[in-house]
């Protein structure tokens, strides 16, 4: 063995999936960065180098280990198994089976490591019990899953019974395909982030502020540069070739790629170094010549707004970026109509995605164009942005987006890309760069901290008569998607009810903290804290039930929202709660039979519903898609959506695949290229279901038109396609088509069908009257908790969903939307609370594991949307929306404490009990 | 690079750790993440290491006249798997809350407490068992009490040439139990945790230990507590414990908690604790 400090990398034996492998590695390396860098391994994936998230989870002498907190040298001689390998007797294959068939894996960052979890407990334990899979695999993190889906699949291989047949014929809407972009995500052989780049890349380093809103200046930077071996550039503000800036919204370009002589965060990008990775990575942030002189901090919404406060931007004096505000009837005349008033102030955390998968991604100048390869939700955003940034036309520029290890609105905003671009053109050579955990999290956009201030009144019937809320949200340093959060909560605020009276006002503030931006929701799920608090406190004052109260006021077919929305068409909050009814009645009897027993353990049950508009608010936000067959029989559908793991590329196909009349199986999916598929808008606001695939229907019809045209065949017709020859059955007579026949357009291509497709709204006028939105997904949930009253810990224990989705397109990944939703509402509500520079990783961070999840039922209400593809509404968001408020529900219930300040973490609840908050 | 020694016996670590100022590296649970963290902001500095995890001798537990030998390498899971007498069943119940189970295969006993966290789960076990910590050098071996050992926050009376080989575990009739509280199921730092080792004849308590962690910068027994119980029933335990036996600890306000909270769960924690032994419900944790 090793027994003396070596000056080179000394070679180092390992046993890799059956193989003897030897690597040149330096031995204190974590074994998952030999694995990835040194071997090419990259299905072991990388989420945290520091033990808490398990996404680098191998066997190691056949037990599970983080290959991020082994030394290389220590695992010299071992056996080491990873995703790539088939696992001992084939486990792992067996695993990746079940995975894909349950649809266990969403954007599979997590999916290498759990795999190896649980294939580490099938090889000691063949016939595992629930709990069994659930302590295997409480150590590896996932964010989409809300593991339920997981779960089952390692009991499914584990179980007799063969793994699930899979429907496989036509693959159309309706039924359970298994993800299209699965098996590479089953495999390891997914390509995300941090998994490709060109062999002579260079890496690079950003340098972060450690201050919270401070000044400097540079020294000898060239001096550190020269005197660095390997270091190629140290890249700052004035070495941006085109705007320094970047931001969502065109008028608000407000947050540099590299800080011009001030930071307003800690975290926020104050240099670049690029070179060789030991040159970027050894070189520390103390030896390079930065001179801060630190100011003191803005931290808080009321330090944002207090008079005399350090203002953020010049352009907004107040430190306000944006104000929201919408108004119908007299709320004061709606409050003295009511029986019954309840008013409260409720404030919530910064919350953080907390995707598995770190930023990452290479840029490579090719001539005058750039390419940018990297994880992200917005090709066509991130293109605008480096477009400006570099000051090159648009066209110059092509993003590629790799597979997205979880979005959840995080990666709306540029990030590594502005950066990448930059360095990559000017040094004209391909650079990387994988953000660590700790990187990721004190510079990415979090969720709103909100302070609602709300108040709703009721008549004697439980009729709601009159709603208001004051809202403000810490938007951070920069704007980011401020003024969308600023603009959706008063559409929202009141809940999904009718209410005569409403006056909901927002404000998005400023303030030296890390920006928030989107996150699942944009403050709806903040708002829907207060309503339905306020909905529980009047259905007590009014001696009515919780069920009842929110039923009587259902916003239902023909009525009205209070932005004067008539809802036309799907509107099933109605049928949510009346498939929810006798659960909730049984639920109520559960809990108070428990509660007999007077044990310290009390339970409750808990109610919320919700609703979320798909798509932007009141703007244009088109998607086009295209499918082409080519003169060899080759069909393609093109479609510009990513896939952060939610699942558009595979229900977008089962859309194209029904409208065309050919089975899903019969097409080549090409993703998310600029350069090759047209802009479909970004994967947010739970848009690409409804948008992009009204988009992808009116594709495959337009296609599907033209075929019947040029066989002069009618509407029913059959399509069948093998090889270059196109079958039209219409009835007894049968058509084909030589597609070789046809004339070719430069691409081979000889028959299309494109389509764009904008959902219809129009402007709010300025009391927020109009459609903002096409359609609107309905939600209600209830949830069942245990209560230690002593200690004040919370376990959820059941939650049932009934959410209005207009039409299952794939009802798989519809219940995994959902379950993934109810993970971040339970995290919401009971443990997440980003604080910078406190809990800036996934130690301090609590999101839920696999033992903090309630058991799930999901209802399917499909209520078709008329506007929508086949019916189809979004659900992404509104999955999340309803758990928080429902498990807040449930806690008073079980324990009598209305918690108004998220998270719920004991001892805020132990406090509240002891009514000492 | 950083400079990588793997000795394969303990004379040789013994040699390399008095000649050179190294980092002792065993299962890496807590020297990765703290490396980590200091890369994250710019500090790639790292000390050169001493990896043990080739002294295979180091890693076992062993039975004798009077003690038990847990070898310094000794991971969560071998405890977990190993077959002790009740004594140790606090410790295994332990043992099973640290992380998940990727961090119980790899993280030892030794440098749970050599990291000497106030959070570390191990070390109000170890002060309920009167274990003490074998510390090797080429100087010789020296035996510290655990309350020695842990000299403050993240302070430990390791000498710059030493290496704990071993924690030794005098034999005793008791039994152990372990509760702990965290903001979630798995991979989660302890809030609050309690351990108890207690001798009952007949129902009567003849001896009893019990620490609290989490609630000061060291975990500390509650003597006072301790004495108060000695000779009374095992039922009436519970009912026995005094706020004022819980006077001693100083527990802070965190990211994770406050101190208010951890005073009143670590009380309500050493009632639980002891209903247990009473044959009351076994608690889940939080
Ligand atoms: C995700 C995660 C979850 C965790 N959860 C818990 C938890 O729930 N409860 C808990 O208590 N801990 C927890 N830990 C911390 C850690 O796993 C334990 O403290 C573990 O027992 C440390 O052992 P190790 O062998 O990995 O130590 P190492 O990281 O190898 O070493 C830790 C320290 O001890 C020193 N050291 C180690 N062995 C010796 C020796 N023989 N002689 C001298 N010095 C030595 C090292 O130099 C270092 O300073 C967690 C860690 C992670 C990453
Ligand atoms: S990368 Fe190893 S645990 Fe997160
Ligand atoms: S599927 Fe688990 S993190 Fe995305």
């Amino acid at each position: 063995m090793l027994d003396k400090p070596q000056a080179t990398a000394p070679t180092i034996p390992l046993i890799v999936n059956g193989e003897a492998r030897q690597v040149a590695a330096d031995p204190f390396r974590p074994l998952s960065d030999t694995l990835r860098e040194g071997l090419g391994l990259t299905g072991t994936k990388i989420g945290c180098e520091a033990g808490d998230c398990g996404a680098c989870t191998v066997l190691m002498d056949g037990a599970q280990v983080c290959a991020c907190l082994i030394a290389t040298g220590q695992a010299a001689g071992a056996r080491i198994e990873t995703v790539e390998g088939p696992g001992p007797d084939g486990l792992t294959d067996r695993l990746r089976h079940a995975f894909l068939a349950h649809g266990a894996a969403q954007c599979g960052i997590c999916t290498p490591g759990m795999l190896m979890a649980a294939t580490d407990l099938l090889s000691r334990n063949a016939t595992p019990s629930h709990q069994d899979v659930e302590d295997a695999l409480g150590g590896v993190l996932c964010r989409c899953t809300g593991y339920t889906k997981i779960i089952e699949a390692v009991l499914m291989v584990a179980s007799p019974v063969a793994a699930r047949i899979m429907e496989d014929d036509t693959g159309h809407v309706g039924q359970r395909i298994a993800r299209l972009d699965g098996l590479a995500k089953v495999d390891g052989s997914d390509r995300f982030g941090a998994d490709i780049a060109p062999a002579d890349a260079l890496w690079m380093r950003v340098v972060r502020s450690p201050h919270a809103r401070a000044r400097f200046a540079f020294g000898d930077l060239e001096a550190v540069r020269a005197a660095t071996p390997g270091l190629a550039a140290i890249f700052t503000h004035a070495d941006v070739p085109g705007e320094n800036s970047f931001g969502i919204f065109p008028h608000l370009k407000d947050q540099p790629v590299l800080a011009p002589g001030q930071v307003r965060y800690r975290g926020e990008a104050v240099v670049a170094l690029v070179g060789t990775r030991d040159a970027v990575e050894g070189l520390a942030d103390a030896a390079l010549p930065i001179h801060w002189s630190i100011e003191p901090a803005v931290t808080g919404v009321d330090a944002g707004l207090a008079e005399g406060a350090p203002v953020l931007h010049a352009f907004a004096p107040d430190n306000v970026l944006a104000r929201g505000n919408l108004k119908t009837g007299d709320v004061a005349a709606g409050h003295a109509a009511g029986a019954a008033t309840a008013s409260g102030i409720f404030t919530t955390a910064f919350v953080e995605h907390a995707y598995i998968e770190p930023e990452a991604g290479y840029a490579v100048r090719v001539g005058d164009r750039i390419e940018v390869t990297a994880c992200t939700q917005a090709p066509y955003m991130d293109l605008e942005e480096v477009a400006r940034v570099l000051g090159l036309p648009q066209e110059a520029v092509r993003i590629m987006p790799t597979a997205c290890g979880g979005g959840f609105g995080g990666k709306l905003d540029v990030s590594v890309q502005p950066l990448l671009a930059v360095a990559a053109w000017l040094l004209k050579r391909p650079v990387r760069i994988i953000y660590s955990r700790i990187e990721s999290m004190a510079s990415s956009t979090k969720r709103h901290p909100a302070r609602i201030v709300a108040k709703a009144s009721a008549d004697a019937t439980g009729r709601l008569t009159a709603y208001e809320l004051e809202g403000d949200f810490n938007t951070g340093a920069y704007a980011s998607w401020g003024p969308t959060v600023a603009n959706r909560v008063p559409v929202h605020g009141a809940g999904p009810y009718k209410v005569p009276n409403v006056w909901n006002r927002t404000r998005a503030v400023y303030t030296n903290e890390t920006p928030a931006g989107a996150f699942r929701g944009f403050g709806v799920p903040q708002a829907a804290i207060a309503n339905e608090t306020l909905m529980d406190d009047l259905a007590g004052r009014l001696g009515l039930d919780r069920w009842a109260i929110r039923r009587i006021n259902a916003l239902d077919h023909g009525d009205a929202t209070y932005s004067g929305h008539r809802l036309a068409s799907s509107a099933g909050l109605p049928q949510c709660l009346d498939a929810l009814k006798s659960d909730w009645d049984q639920m109520l009897g559960r809990v108070a039979s428990h509660n007999e027993s007077g044990a310290r353990k009390r339970r409750g049950a808990g109610i919320a519903c919700m609703w979320y508009g798909c798509g932007n608010t009141s703007m244009s936000n088109p998607s086009t898609m295209r499918i082409t067959l080519a003169g060899d029989g080759k069909l393609t559908f093109w479609n510009g959506a990513v896939d952060i793991g939610q699942g558009s590329t595979t229900i977008l196909a089962q859309m194209a695949a029904e409208a065309l009349g050919l089975p899903v199986a019969a097409f080549t999916l090409v993703v998310g290229d600029t350069d090759l598929t047209a802009d479909a808008g970004k994967t947010s606001a739970s848009r690409q279901t409804y948008v992009s695939g009204n988009a992808a229907r009116l594709a495959g019809e337009a296609l599907r038109a033209r075929i019947l045209k040029l066989a002069n065949a009618g509407a029913d017709a059959k399509l069948t396609l093998s090889g270059q020859v196109l079958s039209i059955s219409d009835g007894e007579s049968v058509r084909t088509i030589d597609l070789a026949s046809l004339r070719a357009d430069a691409d081979g291509v000889v028959l299309e069908g494109i389509a764009t497709w904008d959902p219809p709204t129009t402007k709010l006028d300025a009391d927020g009257q109009g459609i903002p939105y096409g359609t609107y997904g309905f939600a209600a949930q209830i949830a069942e908790v245990e209560v230690d009253v002593g200690l004040g810990t919370v376990k959820v224990l059941n939650i049932i969903a009934a959410h209005d989705v207009g039409r299952a397109i794939n009802p798989t990944l519809v219940e995994g939307q959902i379950h993934g939703g109810i993970a971040q509402g339970l995290g919401l509500a009971l443990m997440e609370e980003f604080i910078p520079g406190r809990t800036e990783n996934l130690h301090d961070y609590l999101i839920p594991t696999t033992g903090d999840m309630p058991a799930i039922k999901t209802y399917l209400i499909e209520d078709p949307e008329e506007t929508g593809p086949f019916g189809a509404k979004g659900v992404g968001e509104p999955a999340l929306v309803a758990t928080a408020p429902a498990i807040l529900g449930a806690i008073r219930h079980a324990c009598g404490a209305r918690m108004t300040q998220m998270p719920v973490l004991p001892h805020r609840l132990w406090a509240a009990l002891k009514g000492r908050a | 690079m950083i400079g990588y020694h793997r000795p394969a016996t303990l004379t040789d670590a013994l040699a390399i750790r008095a000649r050179h100022d190294v980092q002792v590296l065993a299962g890496g649970t807590d020297v990765y993440p703290a490396f980590a963290t200091r890369r994250a902001w710019g500090d790639p500095a790292h000390k050169d290491v001493l990896d043990m995890s080739a002294l295979s001798a180091l890693r076992g537990i062993s039975e004798h006249a009077d003690h038990w030998r847990f070898g310094a390498l000794t991971t969560w899971t071998d405890l977990i798997r190993a077959d002790l007498p009740p004594l140790f069943d606090g410790y295994r119940m332990a043992a099973r809350e640290v992380g998940g189970v990727q961090i119980q295969n790899r993280g030892t006993l030794a440098g749970n407490i050599c990291t000497a966290s106030p959070a570390g789960d191990g070390i109000p076990c170890l002060l309920t068992l009167d274990a003490e910590v074998e510390l090797s050098s080429q100087r010789g071996v020296r035996l510290v009490p655990i309350p020695d050992f842990i000299t403050g926050y993240r302070a430990t009376a390791v000498e710059a040439d030493e290496i704990v080989t071993a924690l030794l575990v005098p034999k005793s009739a008791g039994q152990g139990r372990f509760l702990k509280l965290g903001a979630r199921k798995y991979l989660v730092i302890s809030i609050v945790m309690v351990a108890a080792v207690i001798e009952a004849d007949k129902g009567a308590i003849t001896a009893a230990r019990l620490a609290v962690g989490s609630c000061s910068a060291v975990a500390q027994r509650l003597t006072a507590l301790e004495a108060a119980l000695q000779g009374k029933s095992l039922a009436d335990a519970p009912d026995i414990v005094a706020v004022d036996h819980l006077a001693g600890l100083r527990p802070i306000n965190d990211v994770r908690s406050t101190g208010a909270y951890r005073q009143d769960a670590a009380l309500t924690l050493v009632r639980d604790v002891l209903a247990g032994f009473a044959g009351g419900a076994v608690r889940s944790v939080a």
